[in-house]
């Protein structure tokens, strides 16, 4: 089996990729400069020399590291308890066998309760669609109005949500426990949302006004010429030019906060813990033997939507990595 | 008639609310924490002041300094590793080999996984009993350890490889897109001046890449300042006190041995550290570049 | 839903609804007030600044071109006109009102950009009506405006397709139609050419003139091509560092250009300069250019020389002859370095006095390099400079 090496290339998108300037008028206009520089870039294919041989060595061990553990997870998830003793885990498994996963999603134990995973993955879902939105929300108008209308102090206040990106959660988290348990909102749904909204806010609002920051100024301009205020401006111009970084943003936020452990585990309260925060008390709640089997199974499950969202969305995905840091 | 003065316009009276979640839920806790890092707090914050105490106990506290260790060595180990490993991975995927997409997607797939899936994946794989060290031992090679986890002097070095492991192929992803980036007249001119390709990887190609390896080591380091998930999953501190990191010390004294004055003095420690570190990098990356820009 | 969207303004007097005729094209009545007023206006980002002291008076009707090189501060003075940008200091006033602080929409102006910023996600028809809706215009008005414009500027085969559907000619003809359907007095275009190639440019350059003939609106037009000033302009305001260098009409300016900057800026190829010093002799004064000496009886000196002082003598390419030398003229001879046929010209380079001289002749000229041509020129079209000051003398 050949693979052309250069026809299974993809458009050279690295630098726009992270520039956000998509869909301008000057991209479309030179496709075939593109596709010229796609051919000849990159060095040329050599044949199997000493250097090629070590280069597809190197591959394949590093691929093995990356791989490995998720093909123990799948194999040792489909066996049964006495195949996982006895056997070696690279081994496969002699029967498909889903006894584990079914017990995982829906019968394992956390403690007393032995209801499965699924209640995790529930309450992550209402978790995680509410905050995504609310924060998406939040990021897109400040982003927007820190990079097109002059406010006195914007700067000062996105200093401090810079800032607040990269300090350790543990410096905020005592007194915002005890802040919303003064206002009674202390282990609820909302409790948990608002902590995502406010601890997303930072790199919601950089990577907007990173995007907003790369359209013309002009266009604003026309508008406010048009008569067009902050709201009117918001909806009818920019946000229908958004949807590139309308997605970057869902992916980035869907995976931080389904990812998350530390907050749930400490906002959310005993109804609404995330399947991250159950997960780990299923594995550290089996008495006697521990179910290699199940554990697994429901790890992979707790790994499957940001994995899932990982798959479909390709590219994109690390565009949202890019996003957040990537210049101001 | 005179038109009259510019009134406070929508976009300021938007950014109220906004002042307010950043005065209060950052700026207003972050001044609390600090405020109850100097009383004599144990299970609820008390008003009783007794200075630098906490302090004092934080500083002769054998848990604090190894904790503190602990994430300089994690924090310099899985740095420089996953920058050596992402960029490795970002240079052998530009040579054109093949299934190029599909590698890429292998060396990336474990960021999109959270750190406790990282850390009960590899704490399985490290289980003397039933991971890796069995099975090559099955295979004969009795002597072979990889019981990294629970070996007092090997856990936090387990901490290092699921981090690597987790976090290499972001800074793949981010070097791959600026090698692309690199202007194809480069390779060109190097081919005619005969230069081999490391050295130019080495002497050209990094030093373009500088910007894209900062914003690598930004997101590497706040994973580093940030990594509890990983620990509590992985090892949980242990064997003993070990693996400790920060993080964990305030989550533990903060939430399970109600010493809250002890933790929020070693969060404020925590807050000095990295702030002192990231000012100035906050200042240069953004504001010299905003200023610039607006005198033009 | 939005406060800014219901407050309408009312269409002025003369706005309305017969400027889709002609008006008295580009007349400046006397008496009547200035169309746009700027007064004694500062503006500064940050610690720098950027314009100080700037007054500026545009008639109604008048075509004025704020033109100079890039960074003189004339884009931030047609954004401090439009309301784009806050001033410092001074008042703007716009067809007797002061809008020093009222927003861009309420300011009676129509803006053309040079991106065209037109909205990536609506029709050109969309986009021609966006600010007749935001104003609550009624449904009857917007569609009627909307057509006369697409008519004016023949718009009518494109009105459903995207901006990213048209061609760049096509995009600038939109984006001067979303200013047209305002039915304001005054335009304020920014470098509208800039993006466009070349012919294309001449094109539209000259559907502007022809639209500002037909509309007799006030247009203020950015630029940096001499070219577009001197084809568009009723009157020209040369900048630089944030100051008005002259304001004229084009013809003054390119006669009697202020200073040396301007005379520079003005014209292509350049002007030539030389240095040298004034001197007074029998026959009147002469500028000696090393050991060259240009006698100035011809020239009319704005203000009195003064004798014996360092000059720059500058005459432009096309003012220099060759062959026969008329009456009064000066004459001399050079060698050929070089020759750059155009076309319809040809300039030829030579020297004097030991500096490089440009002379622009026909396009059917022989002369080759090497050759020794001797070439003459009316002192009374030559420009002299006092070099301390940089001032025409």
């Amino acid at each position: 089996m050949s693979i052309d090496a250069t026809s299974s290339r993809e458009p050279p998108k690295g630098a726009s990729a992270l520039a956000f300037r998509s869909g301008s008028a000057d991209d479309r206009a030179t496709p075939s400069r593109h596709r010229e520089r796609s051919a000849t870039r990159g060095r040329k294919p050599r044949r199997l020399t000493i250097g090629r041989i070590g280069l597809y060595g190197f591959v394949a061990v590093a691929a093995a590291f990356f791989l490995l553990p998720a093909v123990v997870m799948v194999l040792t998830s489909l066996k049964t308890m006495p195949e996982i003793r006895e056997g070696s885990i690279f081994a496969l498994p002699e029967s498909f066998d889903l006894t584990a996963w079914i017990k995982a999603w829906s019968s394992a134990c956390t403690g007393l309760d032995c209801e499965g995973i699924r209640v995790g993955f529930w309450n992550s879902v209402v978790i995680t669609v509410p905050s995504t939105i609310a924060s998406i929300a939040a990021g897109a108008i400040l982003g927007y109005a820190l990079s097109f209308w002059r406010v006195k102090g914007a700067d000062v206040l996105f200093a401090i949500l810079l800032l607040g990106a990269f300090l350790p959660y543990q410096i905020f988290l005592y007194p915002m426990v005890r802040a919303f348990s003064m206002v009674g909102l202390y282990n609820t749904l909302a409790c948990i949302v608002i902590v995502h909204v406010i601890f997303g806010l930072p790199i919601m609002t950089l990577i907007f006004r990173n995007f907003y920051a790369g359209l013309p100024v002009e266009l604003f301009n026309a508008a406010r010429v048009d008569g067009g205020g902050f709201f009117r401006i918001f909806w009818n111009v920019m946000l229908p030019m958004s949807t590139p970084i309308l997605i970057v943003a869902a992916i980035l936020q869907i995976t931080n906060i389904w990812n998350d452990f530390i907050l749930g585990l400490v906002f959310a309260g005993r109804e609404n813990l995330p399947m991250t925060v159950q997960l780990n008390n299923v594995v550290n709640s089996t008495y006697g033997e521990r179910e290699y089997n199940l554990n697994m199974a429901a790890t992979i499950l707790t790994a499957a939507v940001p994995l899932l969202v990982y798959f479909v969305s390709g590219r994109w995905f690390v565009r949202g990595i890019a996003a957040g840091a990537v210049k101001g | 008639m005179t038109a009259p003065r510019k009134r406070p316009s929508t976009a300021s009276l938007m950014l109220v609310p906004f002042w307010l979640v950043v005065l209060v839920a950052y700026v207003g806790t972050m001044l609390w924490t600090v405020q109850i890092s100097f009383t004599a707090s144990k299970l609820l914050p008390v008003d009783v002041y007794v200075g630098f105490d906490q302090y004092h106990r934080l500083f002769s506290s054998t848990r604090w300094l190894v904790s503190m260790q602990n994430a300089v060595i994690f924090g310099v180990l899985f740095i420089t590793g996953a920058l050596v490993l992402g960029f490795l991975l970002a240079v052998v995927l530009d040579q054109k080999v093949r299934f190029e997409n599909t590698l890429r997607t292998v060396f990336l797939y474990p960021y999109a996984m959270s750190f406790i899936v990282t850390g009960l994946i590899w704490q399985w794989l490290m289980n003397p009993g039933l991971g890796i060290q069995k099975a090559v031992r099955d295979w004969g090679f009795e002597s072979f350890s990889f019981a990294w986890a629970v070996d007092r002097d090997m856990a936090l070095y387990a901490l290092v490889l699921a981090g690597l492991w987790q976090a290499s192929g972001l800074v793949m992803a981010l070097m791959l897109a600026g090698l692309r980036g690199v202007d194809e007249e480069i390779w060109k001119a190097s081919r005619i001046d005969g230069i081999p390709a490391w050295r130019v990887y080495l002497f050209v190609v990094v030093p373009m890449l500088r910007p894209l390896i900062l914003t690598a080591v930004v997101l590497l380091s706040i994973s580093v300042v940030k990594a509890f998930d990983l620990v509590v999953a992985l090892t949980n501190g242990g064997p003993g006190i070990s693996s400790d990191m920060p993080a964990k010390f305030v989550m533990d004294n903060l939430f399970t041995r109600q010493n809250i004055g002890l933790a929020t003095a070693a969060a404020t420690v925590m807050l000095i550290t990295v702030a002192a570190v990231l000012v100035p990098w906050i200042y240069s990356e953004y504001f010299r570049k905003v200023r610039a820009g607006a005198a033009t | 839903m939005i406060a800014e969207a219901t407050t309408h303004s009312t269409p002025r007097p003369g706005a309305g609804d017969h400027s889709g005729k002609a008006r008295p094209g580009g007349a400046m009545a006397a008496g009547e007030d200035s169309s746009v007023s700027v007064r004694d206006l500062d503006i500064a980002f940050g610690a720098h600044k950027v314009i100080a002291g700037l007054d500026l008076e545009i008639s109604p009707g008048e075509f004025l071109v704020l033109l100079g090189p890039s960074g003189c501060g004339k884009s931030t003075l047609l954004n401090a006109i439009a309301g784009l940008l806050d001033i410092s200091d001074g008042e703007i006033w716009i067809d007797g009102k002061n809008v020093t602080w009222a927003e861009p929409k309420d300011r009676g102006i129509g803006m053309v950009f040079q991106s065209y910023a037109l909205y990536p996600r609506m029709s050109v028809e969309k986009n021609l009506s966006f600010g007749l809706r935001i104003a609550g215009l009624p449904k009857s008005e917007i569609e009627a405006r909307v057509k006369r414009v697409a008519d004016l500027l023949q718009l009518d085969g494109l009105m459903r397709r995207r901006p990213s559907e048209l061609s760049g000619g096509q995009r600038q003809r939109v984006a001067i139609g979303r200013a047209l359907v305002r039915n304001v007095d005054v335009f304020l275009f920014d470098e509208p050419l800039s993006n466009l190639d070349a012919k294309l440019r001449n094109e539209l350059r000259v559907e502007i003139k022809k639209l500002h003939q037909r509309l007799g609106n006030t247009m203020i037009y950015v630029t940096h091509d001499q070219v577009e000033a001197m084809t568009l302009a009723d009157r020209i305001a040369v900048m630089r560092g944030g100051v008005i260098q002259q304001l004229g009409a084009p013809k003054d300016i390119y006669r009697r250009p202020v200073n040396r900057f301007v005379a520079g800026f003005i014209g292509s190829p350049g002007m030539n300069f030389f240095d040298g010093a004034l001197r007074s002799g029998a026959d009147g004064p002469a500028a000696e250019l090393g050991d060259v000496r240009v006698p100035l009886s011809r020239y009319d000196f704005a203000r009195p020389p003064k004798a014996d002082g360092a000059v720059v003598f500058g005459i432009r390419p096309e003012h220099i002859g060759l062959g026969e030398v008329p009456e009064g003229h000066f004459a001399c001879e050079g060698t050929v370095d070089l020759v750059e046929a155009m076309g319809a010209d040809t300039i030829v380079w030579t020297s004097l006095a030991g500096a490089p001289l440009t002379i622009r002749t026909d396009g059917e000229t022989e002369i080759r390099p090497g050759e020794t041509i001797r070439f003459s020129f009316d002192p009374a079209n030559a420009c002299v400079f006092d070099t301390a000051t940089d001032l025409r003398l």
